[in-house]
Parts: structure tokens; C-alpha cells; sequence
């Protein structure tokens, strides 16, 4: 699909001047591809002991027959789906294989109850052929239908590989009719299938009920994140680098050479350094590497480590103490008031009132500012509110005025303090009652 | 080569043009967004304070360089179906169903949208193109079914389609996340707007046939009685067009030049100030304060009334002394109701009077208590005058009162035999009320006895 997609496009472009653009134009698509959700990685990194084990449990189901379960276990963004597909696509190269396995996937997301579930498997099994109308039919019924067509195949039916993505929700289904079934399916000699749950949760095993749980066979495969900063690196590397056979050699070449300079250029080490002490995995990595690669153009046509700390810069911004930027310093002062609340009576909770007397001893003894009236200033704490900085404490079905509603502030001192350094035309007064509550 | 280039540039200048004080933003949405067939972010999370460009940047954005995109907000879809038939019809170019009901697609579940929307994008033509989905006021999808949030950040995993899903939003990203995480999406914040690029746009929708710095003066007195507790550039824009007349008065009336701004400053200040307590706060509506302006300018004193002046209400005579005795109830302690009402009241001793003086207003502070309904009976005994026997329309009374939502019924355990209520009225209101029946309820109530 992509090569036909540059194919399209040469066909469009036309002129001398514009053959030097391409290869920029190509890498741009490539390196775009490759940070987004679509993309499979440029090389796999580590896991080569899960890859093995995995390999062999789902070529011995499409060739041999034999039913399996497995479950892969690993923190979000670790690799998992990526390892199946990969696995999944080295397999099918086999032409025994691919010729005799049937590949279903499931997505917890998507099929949110077993109904939904069932219909997606007829559907990608094809069977709306046989079962006519019937797919639509009811939920026993296709059931029904669904097992005995498991059930009348032998060794010798084709296998099916069941890969169930976010299998912590299939968990939560009513009777988890679902997997019961399929892991009855697996255990028992009917037709050969292989159940692959893949989850981020590391206790999945106890959400299973008892009878489901004695039919999976607890191989459990677990994948964590155990790269190395250089590691890190190389994956950097290998995300921005051009394969050889990509354009004209020499673009490929020159390209290539840039990023590895730049892999070794103090500044970029610093921001890797610094993502890869907040996370290491390979989400994270893509994130970090989109705004530099969308600012790819014609114009600007190498990466720069400038790029790289901008979009640090965007990525560790702190939100709240953002939010707390654009607030009005009426707001602000009570944001202080209530700050100064939670700090003298140890973390209770507070109302309005409190805080309106608060605000007002501050802004008639302190301050030169006006004193506004009580109206005013509960708007802006309902904006407040809105903004979900503070948060009401109060159950719904208790029912008092606004003022008394009982209320929790969700900012850190630390972030307030931030926000005030940083606010444009901060009065003095207010900057000094934030630093001490003594008034 | 030329074309690619207006393809690129233009509209970053032509959109920059068109909205002022936002370029950085611009500049990062674009490069981000790249070329028609290029792939584009999985999910960009835009949040800013109200009324800082999102819509509009995002919109003009999509619109100008005509990207197949569907906006959709939220808060109109408050079932998953209505908004997967929104997306699906939109994307495919449907106005509505009654023009074309054959056509409308229906789809009620995540699984069939994610089929439906390929379908509809290979019909369409657009599986090279990045198809945008716009959602305006994201953090409603918190409240919707769990899986609908973590399902539109990965859709394009999840349709294999280059799409990218666009949230917008007044809440921080912290406060979206639950359960086991999601595909995090690429955040980008919209800061606020300086008082300077207020200024600035505030002085391009001026009215016709007014001078720009004239304008911006009268801006700069707005903004130096409103800057202070309001950022929200609409409501400063709503202001601004509603004050305009009142400030060109003089001028018009031929008392003042157009260029003395310390008369015109001292002729707008109070009214500015009075606007602030009023029309900010929507005591009262925009045309009622237009005719006041316009009674000011006959010479009558304006007549205005505010909604929370007119918190008097007729109220029979035993029911303004229930309220009365149970908003005595709900903010005195009970155990100096003795000193209040017994008929031979004991002295308060010293070492009281010290206690007293810590606890001062502390309870007008922590809102109303809950009491028994023995003890507002016995306080209302008290309180009124003459002999009242507790008969039904008394009890009546009481409940009447809890439907006006001036009482409030606790939850308890015993409901029949002594329910408890809390009083919800403010002192303001039962300051009038006991007015009307010559009733000093200051000097019953123990924070400011």
C-alpha cells in the first residue's frame, strides 16, 4: 500500500526541481508512519526468549492440532500486540500455515458484552454463509451453532488462533460465558484453537472465575520494558533512520549519518535521558519524536536538536499550574485563601464562607485592592469549580446552599507557587500572602 | 513545486491573518497536521480556559484547506448511539435523516462503528486521506460508557485508517485517566490571552465608525474595572457592547470632546462598577439594563431589580414562624436554647462569655445543623405569639416548607417518628421575613448576641 501510495504521488509530481524534494517528501511519510498507531517498529528490540515461546505455541496448533492458551502480561505499551502480529506474520509465510490457520481478533474495547462477541467471531470465521440470516439470530442460538461447529471438528479441522486484546475486560462479561467456552473448546479435543489474551493487568488470573480458571493452562508469558538507556537510543536510532533501499543511496546515506550525529549530540541525550527517567517504553519514545518529525518540511529539512527540546517543552509541560496561569486574580487570591485553609486546619475540608472570610481579611487589612462582594466572588469560585481545581466533597443526595458545600483542593502548594512566578502582573500583596498565611 | 508551496504556507498566513494572537498555535497545528495524504497524530488533546481559539483555530484550520473532518460536541450526545450515527452521517455527507432516510446509517455499539466507519471512508474515497474527528467539551465522554474514551484514543489502531481524533476541552489531561491507562494522546495547550491581545481583539469587532484608539480607551477603562475578576474573553466582549452607548453619551449630548478621556473615565466609572454587581452576575438581563441606560438618559432614576432583591415571598403567619424557629434551630447550639427561650433565663457567666468569644460567628461559618423536629416545635411554641394548638395544618405547614426548598429533610433513621431537617435560607431572607412579623431575630441568634 505504501509503495503504491509513492507511486501515486510520482505520478502527480511533476518537474526537475522537484526530484530533490522527494526523498524529503518520502521520509517525511515514512517517519510520520512510523509514529503513529499504525506503524509495526523498524526492528524488534529484546523479548527474543517470548518471541521463541510464543512461535512455537501457535505453530503447533496450526500444524500439529493441538489446543493452547497462553496469556501476555505486560505494563501498556510494552509490545504486546506487536509481538503477536510479528509472530503472527513470520508464520504465515509458511504456506502450510497460512493455508490451514484461521486468525480471529478480538478487541475487549470493542466487543463489550459476548453478544457482540459472537457476532464478530461468526463474521470473521465467515460463517454468515452457512448460518444464512442466522447470524443475526439470538445469542443462544448462534452459541449453539458456534460450538457445534467447534465441536464436530477433530484433529484434523483447521485450527483457529483466538487473539483476545484487553482480555481484563472479556473478564468482566456476565458469567464470562465467553471464555469459558473457548477455554473449554481448548482443553477439551474438539477442534484445535489457541486462546491468546493479551492484558496490561498483572492480576488478571484472579478476575477469572473458578470453572474458567481451571481450564486455562496458566502459561502465563510476561513482557516488561528491561531496556537500558543505550538501548533507548538505538531505538532512536533505528525510528529515525532510512532502510538502504529506500531512495537514491546517497540521500539515505547523508540522512542516516545525520542521525547518528545527532544521536550523539549532548543536548538530544539530555531530552532521551530525561523521557527515558519518566518512561521507557516505546509509546512514550513515539511521542516524544512526533513534533520534531511534523516539523519536517521543505523549509526546514533536517531534524535539529532544537526540535527535540520544543517538544520536551510541550510534552512535560505542567497542566494545572497552566490552567492556574490564565485565571483572574480574583480567582487566584482565592485559590491562595484556600491553600492557606487546608495548610492551617491540616487537610480539612472547607466551604465558601471560609473562604470568602479568608479572602476578605487579606484584601481589607493587606491589600489595596477592592473588596468585591460576595456574589462576584462566588462566581469566580464556581468557575473554580468548573475547572475542576476544587472539588466538591459533599454526596449528591445531601442538599445545602452552594456556600456550605463542603470542598477539597486539588492543587498542589508547589504548583501555586509555580503559577504565581510565572503570572503576568501579579500584584505584590498577593505574591507575599501566598508565600505566608499570617495576615 | 508552486503549488505544493500554497499548499504549505498559505494558510498558516491566511488563518493567522484571520485570527489574531495565535500563531505559535497555528504553526504547531499545522506542522502537525501535514499534508492531505500524510499521517497525522493519533489524537491531539487541546485544553485551554474558555474562550481561547480551540474551536476556532481547529475549525478554520479544517475548513480552509477543506480536510474531510466531523465536529461534534459532546454534550449533545448524551447516548454512545447518537454520536457513532453523528460521526458515520456526517462523514458521510448526510444533512439529516429526513432528507434521506434510506441512507442513514444506524449503529449503536463501538464494534460496528469502528466496520461502519471504514466502510464509509473506502465509499467516500477517503483511505488515503487523514480523516478528522473533531470532540468539542471531551470531558463529558468521562461520564459515558467505560470503553468509548480508550476506544477514540486508539481508533486508528483500531480501524487501520489514518485518522486522527481531536479532544477538546477546559479540563487537564490528569483528570481523564482511570483503570488500567489509556493510549496517552498528544497534549497541547492553549494559553490564556494576554491583556494586551485582549486588546487587540477586542478592538477589531469595534463598532463602525470608530476611531481604533478612541475605542481602545474605552477597552482599557473596561478591562481596568473587569480585567481583575474576569478573563473570559466573552463575557469582556458582551460587556464591552453592552456599555458602549452609555460611554459616547456625553460626547453625543456634545457635553464632553471625544478626546478629554478623564471626563469620560469619570462619567463611566460608576456605571461600570454598578454593571459589575448587576449585568456580570445576570442580576439582571441586557435589556433591562439598555433601558435603564435609556431612563438615565431622560432623567428618571433607573428602575432597577435585581433577581436576588426580589427574594421576598408571601408565606402564611404560622409558616414564617416555622421558618423562623427552624433556622434558630439550625444555627444556634442546642444547648443554649435554654438561655434564648426558657422563660426565666439564668445569667451567662463569665468563663461562657470567654468560650463564646472563640467560637464567635462559627457557625453562620459552617452552615446549618440538623435538628429533631421536638426541638423546632418547641422553639415555634415559643416564638409565636398567643396560644397555638399543633394541629394537622401545622404538621402540613412544615412539609409545605420542605417543598419550597426552604427546609431540607435529613436522611435518617427514623423518618416518621422524628425526622430531622436542616434550614436552607439565607440570613438576608430570614432577616425580611421575620421583618414583616416584627419579629428581632438577631437578638436570638447566638453569633451575634
Amino acid at each position: 500500500m505504501k509503495q503504491k501510495q509513492m507511486k501515486s504521488k510520482k505520478s502527480t509530481v511533476s518537474g526537475d526541481s522537484l526530484m530533490e524534494q522527494l526523498p524529503l517528501q518520502k521520509t517525511c511519510d515514512l517517519l510520520r508512519h512510523r509514529v503513529s498507531q499504525l506503524s509495526t517498529p523498524p526492528q524488534i528490540h529484546g523479548y527474543d526468549q517470548e518471541r521463541r515461546q510464543l512461535l512455537d505455541l501457535i505453530r503447533r496448533t496450526g500444524t500439529t492440532g493441538e489446543s493452547n492458551s497462553a496469556l501476555l502480561i505486560g505494563p501498556r505499551g510494552c509490545g504486546k500486540s506487536m509481538l503477536v502480529e510479528n509472530v503472527v506474520e513470520e508464520l504465515m509465510l509458511d504456506k502450510e500455515i497460512r493455508d490451514n490457520l484461521l486468525h480471529v481478533r478480538l478487541n475487549g474495547l470493542l466487543q463489550t458484552d459476548d453478544k457482540i462477541a459472537l457476532k464478530e467471531i461468526t463474521r470473521q470465521l465467515q460463517l454468515e454463509n452457512t448460518v444464512g440470516t442466522k447470524v443475526f439470530g439470538s445469542f443462544a442460538e448462534t452459541l449453539q451453532f458456534l460450538l457445534d461447529a467447534l465441536k464436530s471438528g477433530s484433529h484434523s479441522s483447521k485450527p483457529i488462533l483466538f487473539v483476545l486484546d484487553e482480555f481484563d475486560l472479556f473478564a468482566h462479561h456476565k458469567n464470562q460465558t465467553l471464555l469459558y467456552n473457548l477455554f473449554d473448546v481448548a482443553q477439551s479435543a474438539q477442534a484445535p484453537v489457541c486462546v491468546l489474551g493479551l492484558t496490561c493487568r498483572l492480576d488478571v488470573v484472579e478476575l477469572l472465575e473458578k470453572r474458567v480458571k481451571s481450564r486455562f493452562s496458566h502459561r502465563q508469558i510476561h513482557l516488561f520494558n528491561n531496556i537500558t538507556l543505550g538501548d533507548y537510543t538505538q531505538l532512536f536510532i533505528s525510528y529515525l533512520s532510512l532502510p538502504d533501499h529506500f531512495t537514491d543511496t546517497k540521500f539515505v546515506k547523508t540522512w542516516n549519518k545525520h542521525i547518528q550525529e545527532l544521536a550523539s549530540d549532548q543536548t538530544v541525550l539530555g531530552v532521551l535521558r530525561r523521557q527515558f527517567e519518566f518512561n521507557k517504553d516505546v509509546r512514550s519514545l513515539q511521542q516524544l519524536l512526533m513534533y520534531p518529525v511534523c516539523c519536517v518540511n521543505e523549509n526546514h529539512p533536517l531534524l535539529l536538536p532544537a526540535d527535540f527540546v520544543d517538544g520536551m517543552k510541550i510534552q512535560t509541560t505542567d497542566t494545572k499550574s497552566a490552567m492556574l496561569h490564565g485565571v483572574s486574580i480574583l480567582e487566584l487570591c482565592l485559590i491562595i485563601a484556600m491553600k492557606h485553609l487546608t495548610e492551617i486546619y491540616d487537610g480539612e475540608l472547607f466551604n465558601f464562607e471560609m473562604v470568602y472570610s479568608e479572602y476578605r481579611k487579606f484584601a481589607q487589612k493587606r491589600s489595596s485592592m477592592q473588596v468585591y462582594e460576595k456574589a462576584v466572588v462566588l462566581k469566580a469560585f464556581e468557575h473554580l469549580i468548573a475547572l475542576e481545581l476544587v472539588k466538591t466533597m459533599d454526596g449528591s443526595g445531601s442538599r445545602v446552599q452552594k456556600e456550605y458545600r463542603l470542598l477539597l483542593l486539588l492543587v498542589h502548594p508547589s504548583q501555586i507557587l509555580d503559577a504565581l512566578q510565572k503570572y503576568p502582573n501579579c500584584p505584590t500583596e498577593v505574591k507575599q500572602w501566598a508565600q505566608c498565611s499570617v495576615i | 513545486m508552486a503549488a505544493m508551496e500554497i499548499e504549505e504556507e498559505n494558510p498558516v498566513k491566511n488563518i493567522s491573518k484571520k485570527i489574531s494572537c495565535r500563531n505559535q498555535q497555528i504553526k504547531t497545528l499545522v506542522s502537525l497536521i501535514g499534508q492531505r495524504e500524510q499521517v497525522a497524530p493519533p489524537t491531539l488533546f487541546l485544553y485551554g480556559h474558555t474562550g481561547t481559539g480551540k474551536s476556532l483555530v481547529i475549525n478554520s484550520l479544517l475548513q480552509t484547506r477543506e480536510l474531510p473532518h466531523v465536529m461534534v460536541n459532546c454534550v449533545e450526545c448524551y447516548n454512545q448511539r447518537f454520536m457513532y450515527e453523528k460521526i458515520l452521517n456526517k462523514l458521510q455527507g448526510l444533512r439529516s435523516y429526513m432528507n434521506d432516510p434510506d441512507s442513514y446509517l444506524k449503529c449503536d455499539n463501538m464494534n460496528d462503528f469502528i466496520r461502519m466507519f471504514r466502510q464509509v471512508c473506502e465509499d467516500r474515497g477517503l483511505t488515503k486521506q487523514t480523516v478528522y474527528i473533531v470532540l468539542d467539551k471531551a470531558e463529558c465522554l468521562r461520564d459515558k460508557e467505560i470503553n468509548i474514551l480508550p476506544a477514540f484514543l486508539r481508533l486508528q489502531e483500531l480501524t487501520h485508517q489514518n485518522v486522527c481524533v481531536v479532544l477538546m476541552t477546559e479540563i487537564v489531561w490528569e483528570k481523564f485517566r482511570t483503570g488500567t491507562g489509556y493510549c496517552e494522546p498528544y497534549i497541547l495547550n492553549f494559553p490564556d490571552y494576554t491583556k494586551d491581545e485582549v486588546l487587540t481583539i477586542l478592538t477589531e469587532d469595534r463598532p463602525e465608525g470608530c476611531e481604533a484608539d478612541f475605542y481602545s480607551m474605552y477597552l482599557n477603562l473596561l478591562l481596568s474595572v473587569f480585567h481583575m475578576v474576569c478573563r473570559d474573553l466573552r463575557e469582556i466582549r458582551y460587556l464591552a457592547s453592552l456599555n458602549y452607548d452609555q460611554y459616547c453619551q456625553p460626547i453625543k449630548t456634545g457635553d464632553v470632546l471625544a478626546s478629554d478621556t478623564r471626563k469620560l473615565w469619570k462619567n463611566i466609572e460608576p456605571h461600570l462598577k454598578k454593571a459589575l454587581q448587576t449585568v456580570y452576575l445576570r442580576e439582571v438581563s441586557s435589556s433591562q439594563w439598555e433601558k435603564a441606560q435609556q431612563e438615565t438618559e431622560i432623567g428618571e432614576t433607573p428602575s432597577l431589580q435585581g433577581l436576588s432583591s426580589r427574594n421576598h415571598v408571601e408565606l402564611p403567619y404560622y409558616s414564617k414562624y416555622l421558618l423562623i424557629a427552624a433556622y434558630l434551630a439550625s444555627y444556634n447550639p442546642a444547648k443554649t436554647d435554654r438561655r434564648f427561650f426558657a422563660r426565666n433565663s439564668g445569667k451567662v457567666d463569665r468563663r461562657a462569655k470567654l468560650i463564646k468569644k472563640h467560637e464567635r460567628t462559627s457557625n453562620h461559618m459552617l452552615g446549618p445543623k440538623q435538628f429533631p423536629i421536638d426541638r423546632l416545635m418547641a422553639i415555634f411554641f415559643s416564638i409565636v405569639e398567643g396560644k397555638v394548638s399543633p394541629t394537622a395544618n401545622i404538621f402540613v405547614q412544615i412539609s409545605s416548607l420542605v417543598s419550597l426548598n426552604m427546609l431540607g429533610q435529613v436522611a435518617g433513621d427514623d423518618q416518621i417518628d422524628t425526622p430531622k431537617y436542616k434550614c436552607l435560607v439565607s440570613l438576608e431572607f430570614i432577616k425580611s421575613v421575620s421583618r414583616t412579623v416584627g419579629f428581632d431575630v438577631l437578638r436570638y441568634l447566638y453569633d451575634f448576641v
